[in-house]
């Protein structure tokens, strides 16, 4: 993907596709495109089954899958967008949005008897979204100094970190206990934590979120982002400055995790420092993984199949082998695919499209003009 | 770095620490002395574990998360050595074997096939290590194992000077500690296989090109450096205890010793070790609630000045 806009970015003539076609077989042909060019008809469908899923689904469904994926996967897409986008896998995006829900606590009500500051909602949301953000940023800062895996480690050191501070410090954090019921507020006659309202709740922010990130990725800041993946000696050639796009990223992603990490925190009703454990560290990366990286919707994608596991593994196996069966199937996906199930989806598409030679568009119009 | 910065870095870092054993040392010297006899000890056990850690990342660019694992699976396995057999020895023999055999099926098996890909090494390492960290809990619960030290070892040291006496056992891990620092110091540098892992790190394919089996040399290595772990498991689970999560600390404590201390250096993981077990201790000791924000700030110290740690160069 990333090519592709690039060379649209350069005012490059792209070179002709190959024959047999991936699954972008159908480049863009022009430059400017209208917003509702790139909106097809499993967008729609997709939405449609979004929309209507709280009408049909049990509350069960509604709220512990639905949702509970859709904040997940909203915490995910900020490693996805950071990892895929930006070349940079950072294992401290649930640190930032544990961040986020303890901030939310603190500023807001929660039933501790020590900090809570019991100030409007609104306010402490913003608060939140905020403070995570300075937060991301410092460790982006942190962080960019180094590249690949060497960014792997030290976003894991500063997220376990985090995790033993959040354990021993009674004062603000208030240590193993926690910050105890973190609930969403009451507005227009409506609980927001009810599961047909909090799974739109939800929604509206992942798909905010998603459609963010979408459109992020075509600006000249996500296009520059790519390059510094692709080769960032040469972009800094070009005359782009690196660190500075890389710790934007940072702080974007940073954004994303928070607001995922509030939802999240709203969903569960406590933040705790199991919440920002190493465990839940890497369950964000499993996640995102499991999804794939190339494209937005893949953690959600990912989210999805992981809490379905995490609710029905039970039926499978033992209730505590859950950690089993998510660390084979990330084994599983890691080893045979190369970019999760977007991967085998690609492959899948790829292969469809050379015994068909093509979609069954191309085929078709491939068919009318041979005539 | 010339010899001006160097002063001026060895001033700013100096001086505050001896300001701090001075005014230590005069205002509770026995508690002074027994923290650094925990630092200097604790460190030899992260270094022992980290030591194994950096050697299969200086050599395979691997980072292997599932160092954590593989240190409780030794540990465990010592314990139920020691346990069977009553001799320590033994269990060190068992830990360490153990995780090397691990370490070795993990090379053969998996990243054997995967060279040069170093993201998706990791992602493996993960991987494992989740499934590693679940299957102990499985096979041997998530009670508290603890072992209890050789016969020789046990007990207090009396009659010491100023602190009076001192665990025997925590006092040993500083020579075992340092034995192991030497012994892979001579491995490396005085040995034919040490002498093509050495030659490894700094360019695999010459080494590949001159002849010699790379993958012969990457498993030996994987095995030592899984090995460390093991051991350094079996050495911990007397100091420490063992159950479900001390994975994840060991494997921190890896972390941050590599990071600070540069990676695939062992002299590196020795410095690194020494600072983190002296700042872990020291904070411990005298500012309880903020000990981990201390390790945290070396940290960051460390990374701004000398992103690749203090002994590390440019990979």
């Amino acid at each position: 993907m990333s090519a592709a806009d690039w060379r649209r970015a350069m005012n490059l003539q792209p070179p002709r596709p190959a024959a047999a076609g991936g699954p972008r077989a159908a480049p863009a042909s022009t430059p400017r495109r209208r917003f509702t060019n790139p909106v097809r008809a499993r967008h729609v469908i997709v939405l449609a089954i979004l929309l209507a899923y709280p009408w049909y689904a049990t509350p069960f469904f509604t709220f512990q899958i639905g949702a509970q994926s859709l904040a997940l996967g909203l915490i995910a897409l900020s490693l996805s967008f950071l990892a895929g986008s930006g070349g940079m896998i950072s294992l401290a995006q649930m640190t930032v949005a544990g961040l986020a829900g303890y901030m939310v606590a603190i500023f807001g009500t929660a039933a501790t008897d020590g900090v809570t500051l019991g100030w409007p909602w609104w306010l402490a949301v913003l608060l939140a979204i905020i403070g995570a953000i300075v937060a991301a940023t410092f460790i982006g800062w942190l962080s960019v100094r180094t590249e690949g895996i060497y960014t792997i480690m030290i976003t894991l050191a500063i997220g376990v970190a985090f995790h033993y501070l959040t354990l021993q410090n009674y004062a603000v954090f208030n240590g193993f206990q926690g910050e105890q019921k973190v609930f969403p507020p009451t507005l227009a006659g409506i609980y927001w934590r009810d599961p047909k309202p909090f799974y739109y709740l939800t929604l509206v922010c992942a798909l905010a979120g998603y459609l963010f990130v979408v459109y992020l990725l075509r600006t000249p800041f996500g296009i520059a982002l790519q390059g510094i993946r692709d080769n960032a000696r040469r972009m800094r050639t070009l005359g782009f400055n690196v660190t500075a796009h890389r710790v934007a990223a940072y702080a974007v992603a940073g954004a994303i995790a928070a607001v995922g990490g509030v939802l999240f925190t709203w969903y569960n009703g406590l933040v705790t420092p199991g919440s920002v454990g190493t465990g839940w560290l890497i369950n964000i990366l499993v996640i995102a993984v499991l999804g794939g990286m190339r494209h937005p919707v893949g953690a959600f994608l990912g989210a999805v199949v992981f809490v379905l596991l995490q609710n029905f593994a039970i039926d499978v196996i033992d209730r505590e082998r859950f950690n089993l069966v998510i660390g084979v199937v990330f084994l599983v996906i890691v080893l045979f695919s190369r970019d999760g199930l977007l991967g085998w989806w690609a492959a899948l598409s790829a292969r469809m499209s050379t015994q068909r030679g093509g979609s069954p568009w191309t085929a078709a119009r491939r068919r009318l003009y041979a005539r | 770095m010339t010899g001006f910065w160097r002063a001026f870095w060895a001033l700013l870092i100096g001086v505050p620490i001896l300001a701090f054993a001075g005014w230590g040392l005069q205002d509770n010297p026995r508690l002074f002395v027994i923290t650094l006899l925990n630092g200097l000890t604790l460190a030899s056990l992260y270094f022992i574990v980290a030591s194994g850690f950096t050697l299969v990342f200086g050599l395979m660019r691997n980072v292997n998360l599932a160092h954590g694992s593989l240190y409780l699976l030794g540990g465990y396995l010592g314990f139920f050595t020691a346990q069977l057999t009553g001799s320590w020895l033994l269990a060190l023999a068992a830990g360490f074997a153990a995780a090397a055999l691990v370490g070795l099926a993990m090379q053969m098996s998996i990243f054997r096939f995967m060279p040069g890909q170093d993201l998706r090494q990791t992602m493996v390492t993960i991987g494992l290590s989740i499934v590693i960290a679940d299957l102990l809990m499985w096979a041997i619960g998530a009670q508290v194992h603890q072992m209890s030290p050789p016969v020789v070892l046990d007990g207090p040291l009396r009659g010491l000077p100023l602190i009076r006496a001192y665990s025997t056992y925590r006092l040993s891990l500083l020579p075992i500690g340092i034995a192991i620092g030497v012994a892979l110091w001579l491995f490396l540098n005085r040995t034919r296989v040490g002498m093509m892992i050495r030659a490894g790190v700094d360019d695999r394919a010459m080494l590949a090109a001159a002849g010699i089996n790379v993958n012969l040399v990457f498993a030996t290595t994987f095995a030592i450096g899984a090995g460390l772990a093991g051991l350094g498991g079996v050495i911990g689970a007397v100091e420490l205890s063992m159950v479900p999560g001390e994975d994840t600390r060991l494997l921190l404590a890896s972390l941050i010793v590599v990071i600070v201390g540069g990676m695939g250096s062992v002299v590196g993981a020795a410095m690194g070790a020494a600072i983190l077990g002296l700042a872990e201790t020291y904070g411990l000791a005298y500012a309880p609630t903020y000990s981990v924000v201390f390790t945290f700030v070396i940290l960051v110290l460390v990374l701004a000045f000398r992103p690749r740690g203090i002994l590390g160069r440019p990979a």
